[in-house]
């Protein structure tokens, strides 16, 4: 039988199922510090201090939420599609926390005798894989609009299905460029392309993909500008309308593993994975590389929130058709001649 | 014959539209100008005041709590009993019973005292009548604004809460401020 993606699976089963877990407590670890990060950030973009009463300076208050949101009652409104309501939240989270098995936090090292890829999985068809994953992700938000039997749940999904097929498109193309330079789909051969002198990070020349690939980050994890799907001045609250509870929290958990997940793939696309420039640091100090630099893209997530407004649905959709997908092709096409001709 | 909208109508004069390159590069250009602001802001650091351990200071005229005064040098009550404040006062909350001074007491300055000097600030509306109708200064408004409590009768202020000092002040703000 031929495989359908080559999968380097040489590692035991239960290192498998150690990085498996391993990665999903990062995760899940991460979650509700990116989550006290943006109120504390964007508070003091608001010259104040915001949340500082749970716990030394709120450190705390993401759990007490959390807890807030556990606890409550899950609730059903009547017109709704029982399994698909309790489904929707489950695939968002699922959609958002499989991608991050792709994120290398290294090259292979050497545990115990055992050679480990620190990374969950590194198929050849790498960003494929993510962009898969991102497809069915869309499916979470739609049948959680759809599935709750109201007219603004459904709105906001329609919004959301409009605005992740428009940006899904110009972010796969943004890519293009990086992997003809690398000349490989695989997460761990893009970022060795970008190791080594006379290498630079991907952000440097593929400057355009780049910020295609961060605005279409932007909209793909709904984050102002582009929050359009929840916007909460128009809409009452898009597809998570009719939710509440645990449910609600899948959701806004989603939301925020996809900031994570976005955030550590433009770190490994366009800023080196794990390399640092001018330095060539021991083994252990790589995860903690890249686990800055994905914060630091999270800290600009945040940036961005708190400067600009939220965009009309006429201009999201201009801006994604008649701005980003040209911009995509030309910079691919650019790519291409140049990789060609070098 | 086709309208002829004759010599009233003017032209519109429009600005020049940018071109695709021009209006992609200044609305780039415009975006990290709005980033440049924000990042300003934010290290300008807050301007929050933490309240309940840090009190919000007031203006030197604020109208706070009451004070009633003492002469500093003999230490004789301000009061003369007069019951101008009550008067004057439009929530009719101060409540003023005046007695002689006699020789072996002499509690105020003048012919007669304040026995009881009571004021309800439940009641109360801080407009400052009584401060204005006090011909010898002896009831001020404070700077204490921090004044409620779970019982209505706790709020009736007694003479000797008025004049002792109290315990906690809030800052007086800055000249810059």
């Amino acid at each position: 039988m031929t495989p359908l993606a080559l999968v380097g699976y040489y590692e035991p089963w239960w290192i498998q199922l150690l990085k498996a877990l391993v990665i999903f407590a990062v995760v899940f670890q991460l979650v509700p510090i990116v989550l006290l990060a943006e109120r504390k950030i964007l508070g003091r973009f608001q010259h104040r201090y915001g949340p500082n009463r749970v716990g030394p300076y709120g450190a705390l208050q993401p759990m007490a939420d959390i807890g807030k949101l556990l606890f409550k009652q899950q609730f059903r409104p009547n017109g709704s599609i029982g399994w698909l309501f309790a489904l929707a939240p489950a695939i968002s989270m699922m959609t958002a926390v499989s991608v991050m098995a792709l994120i290398p936090f290294s090259d292979t090292v050497d545990i115990f005798g055992t050679q480990v890829g620190l990374y969950g999985i590194d198929p050849s068809i790498g960003i494929l894989y993510a962009f898969a994953f991102g497809g069915i992700a869309f499916y979470g938000l739609m049948l959680g609009g759809w599935a709750s039997g109201g007219k603004y749940a459904f709105l906001g999904s329609m919004r959301s299905a409009a605005q992740l097929i428009s940006y899904e498109v110009s972010q796969g193309l943004a890519l293009i460029g990086v992997v003809m330079m690398a000349g490989s789909l695989s997460l761990t051969q893009i970022v060795e392309a970008q190791t080594g002198s006379g290498h630079v990070w991907y952000f440097i020349p593929q400057f355009v993909g780049f910020v295609i690939f961060l605005v279409s980050g932007f909209a793909e994890t709904n984050r102002p500008p582009f929050d359009l799907p929840e916007a909460d001045a128009e809409l009452v609250q898009g597809y998570v309308t009719e939710y509440g509870g645990g449910r609600f929290a899948a959701f806004y958990a989603a939301e925020y593993v996809n900031i994570i997940v976005v955030s550590a793939l433009t770190a490994t696309l366009f800023l080196g994975g794990w390399n640092v420039p001018f330095v060539d640091p021991p083994t252990w100090v790589d995860p903690i590389v890249v686990l800055v630099k994905t914060l630091v893209l999270v800290f600009f997530f945040i940036w961005v929130r708190a400067t600009l407004p939220r965009l009309r649905y006429d201009q999201l959709m201009s801006l994604g058709w008649k701005v980003f997908l040209p911009l995509a092709t030309l910079n691919a096409l650019v790519t291409a001649i140049l990789v060609v001709v070098t | 014959m086709p309208y002829d909208p004759g010599a009233d109508v003017i032209e519109v004069v429009r600005a020049p539209q940018a071109g695709a390159v021009r209006s992609t590069y200044r609305a780039f250009g415009e975006t990290l100008r709005g980033l440049k602001t924000t990042l300003a802001r934010w290290a300008e650091g807050p301007y929050t005041y933490e309240y309940p351990e840090e009190k919000t200071p007031v203006y030197p005229r604020f109208r706070g709590r009451h004070k009633l005064h003492r002469f500093e040098d003999s230490g004789l009550e301000k009061c003369v009993g007069c019951s101008l404040c009550a008067a004057a006062c439009p929530a009719d909350c101060i409540r003023v019973v005046a007695a002689e001074n006699t020789p072996d007491n002499r509690v105020s300055a003048g012919e007669r005292y304040a026995a009881v000097y009571e004021i309800n600030m439940s009641r109360c509306i801080f407009c400052g009548y009584c401060e204005v109708a006090c011909p010898f200064d002896a009831i001020t408004m404070g700077h204490d604004y921090e004044l409620s409590d779970y019982n209505r009768s706790n709020l009736i202020f007694t003479k000797e809460m008025l004049l002792a000092e109290p315990l906690e002040r809030a800052p007086l703000r800055t000249a810059g401020e």
